[in-house]
């Protein structure tokens, strides 16, 4: 009996080192490169980094302003265009999507989610860049837009579809009409779990930046005042 | 609109509309039926789940429906606000009436209709939101009450669910902190809170312990002076204990409906006797 519980124990205590071990493995890459990246680049950080735009390769000084103020621009503009329509679609999906036409726009979101961003970039470059005439920053948040509706969709359908069906009904049989079911009580509740995906929709696109470089490079690469990407 | 056929036809039966009366609307006379069941039967895609229903409901009194499981209760009960409706692939024949117009005319409203006809479930299903707003709720959508008035109104509904006491000083807690029988007491709140005429009730005590189902059970009594009560149970105590009337169902058809008493001592078909008794179900 005694024999037992020492050895009940004694495997205890080895998972538990085994499992802390294997935590802390997971995290040190990570703990490595921010803590490279603090040391060795904290000191270039001040307030001009942030306020200036970058000046010609072998000067010192300069900042990435432009940069920064680009990539607010466009992803600001694609959240513009791809939050009500991704969240709008998802809900769509979760209430309403039972039929053939909810099959077949879940179909396409799936197919979409699967895309390489850089095929996004060039449907995007054929059929905004071409006809507009140059690069611009529209282009570019069209395409992100693109990138984040079908996973918006899916996301949020997910969570729309965790909403209890109890809760549905109840506001049903107090007569509310099934539009104002589905907004106030379905997404209401389901609320943080959509701004949730919104963020890592916005996170995602946010780093899937390389299909600028298809539509929006000339804008990005361009020097000077940031107004000048936007247009 | 639509509202005005159910309408009209409330202001005939109960000239004297104010909810808050007591039992006494001198236009309601309890031998006027409140439901008018005609021959409704009830189909799940190809498969028939009730059988050419055909009785009445009394106004102001508890009505029980038993029997065993997949016998059709549930699915009649959400046929009385068209919460079927909502299942794809449904469909009915017959009719069932409300205060003499029919639930399926064009005219009915099913939201105006759901109105009329509160609905508790057999989960407590409270929004996750203060108690206030959860009762609230229906009078909001409705346009029922202007938001000044909306504090007399919610305690008044809150008073008549038997919640007040408990609940009075923490309105605005979540409506989900309460215990499992405050929040079932916290769903009839809200579901008087619209000021239904019939309160249909699907097993509400199914999930709840001894204690707070006596408490609704005492609730029911208090409440038919001033609503039609109609509840589905699976409790056969429950049903002798609360109703005044019951109606037996099984395999989709209704073998017998009468005055509680009687079922339960005299019941005129041998089905009804042996469920009753427990030989079955």
């Amino acid at each position: 009996m005694n024999a037992r519980r020492v050895r009940r124990r004694v495997v205890n205590g080895m998972m538990t080192g085994l499992v802390g071990v294997l935590s802390f493995l997971a995290v040190l890459a990570l703990v490595l490169i921010l803590g490279n990246l603090v040391v060795k680049g904290g000191s270039s950080l001040d307030w001009n980094f942030f306020v200036k735009n970058p000046v010609p390769a072998g000067e010192s000084g300069g900042g990435v302003a432009n940069a920064i103020v680009g990539t607010g621009i466009i992803v600001g503009l694609a959240c513009l265009i791809g939050l009500p329509v991704g969240i709008g679609a998802g809900l769509y999906l979760a209430e309403f999507g039972s039929g053939r036409l909810g099959w077949i726009v879940r179909f396409v979101a799936d197919v979409l989610n699967g895309t390489p961003s850089i095929v996004v970039g060039i449907f995007a470059w054929t059929w905004l860049v071409k006809p507009m005439g140059h690069f611009s920053a529209l282009a570019g948040s069209v395409a992100l837009a693109i990138l984040m509706v079908p996973m918006l969709a899916r996301t949020t359908e997910e969570m729309v579809r965790l909403v209890p069906h109890s809760l549905r009904e109840a506001a049903l049989a107090l007569g509310y009409p099934r539009w104002r079911t589905s907004l106030r009580i379905v997404a209401r509740t389901a609320l943080a779990g959509i701004v949730t995906s919104s963020l890592v929709g916005v996170a995602r696109i946010a780093g899937g930046l390389v299909l600028l470089l298809a539509v929006a490079a000339r804008s990005a690469i361009r020097q000077g005042p940031p107004h000048g990407a936007a247009r | 609109m639509s509202v005005v056929g159910l309408a009209d036809s409330r202001t005939i039966l109960t000239p004297d509309a104010s909810p808050g009366s007591p039992g006494l609307r001198p236009g309601s006379v309890t031998a006027t039926p409140v439901i008018d069941v005609r021959t409704y039967s009830f189909w799940y895609g190809p498969t028939q789940a009730l059988f050419d229903l055909t009785f009445t409901i009394p106004r102001r009194a508890v009505t029980a429906l038993i029997g065993p499981s997949g016998c059709g209760k549930s699915t009649f009960l959400r046929s009385i606000n068209r919460l079927n409706e909502l299942i794809p692939r449904t469909r009915h024949t017959g009719d069932i009436l409300l205060e003499g117009v029919s639930v399926f005319s064009r005219g009915t409203d099913p939201v105006a209709l759901r109105r009329e006809v509160g609905m508790v479930f057999q989960q407590p299903n409270p929004f996750p939101k203060t108690i206030f707003d959860n009762v609230a709720y229906g009078p909001r959508l409705n346009g029922l009450a202007a938001e000044r008035e909306m504090p007399e109104r919610v305690e008044r509904a809150l008073r008549r669910a038997a919640l007040w006491d408990e609940v009075k000083d923490r309105l605005r807690a979540a409506g989900t902190s309460l215990s499992g029988g405050q929040q079932q007491r916290l769903c009839i709140a809200r579901a008087l809170a619209n000021e239904p005429e019939v309160l249909l009730m699907d097993e509400p005590c199914s999930a709840l312990d001894p204690a707070a189902t006596q408490r609704i059970e005492e609730l029911m009594v208090e409440l038919k002076q001033n609503y039609s009560i109609v509840i589905v149970t699976h409790n056969m105590q429950q049903a002798s204990r609360v109703s005044d009337f019951t109606g037996f169902f099984y395999l989709g058809r209704l073998i017998e409906f009468g005055d509680t008493k009687q079922i339960f001592t005299r019941p005129s078909d041998e089905r009804t006797e042996a469920y009753i008794t427990g030989r079955f179900g």
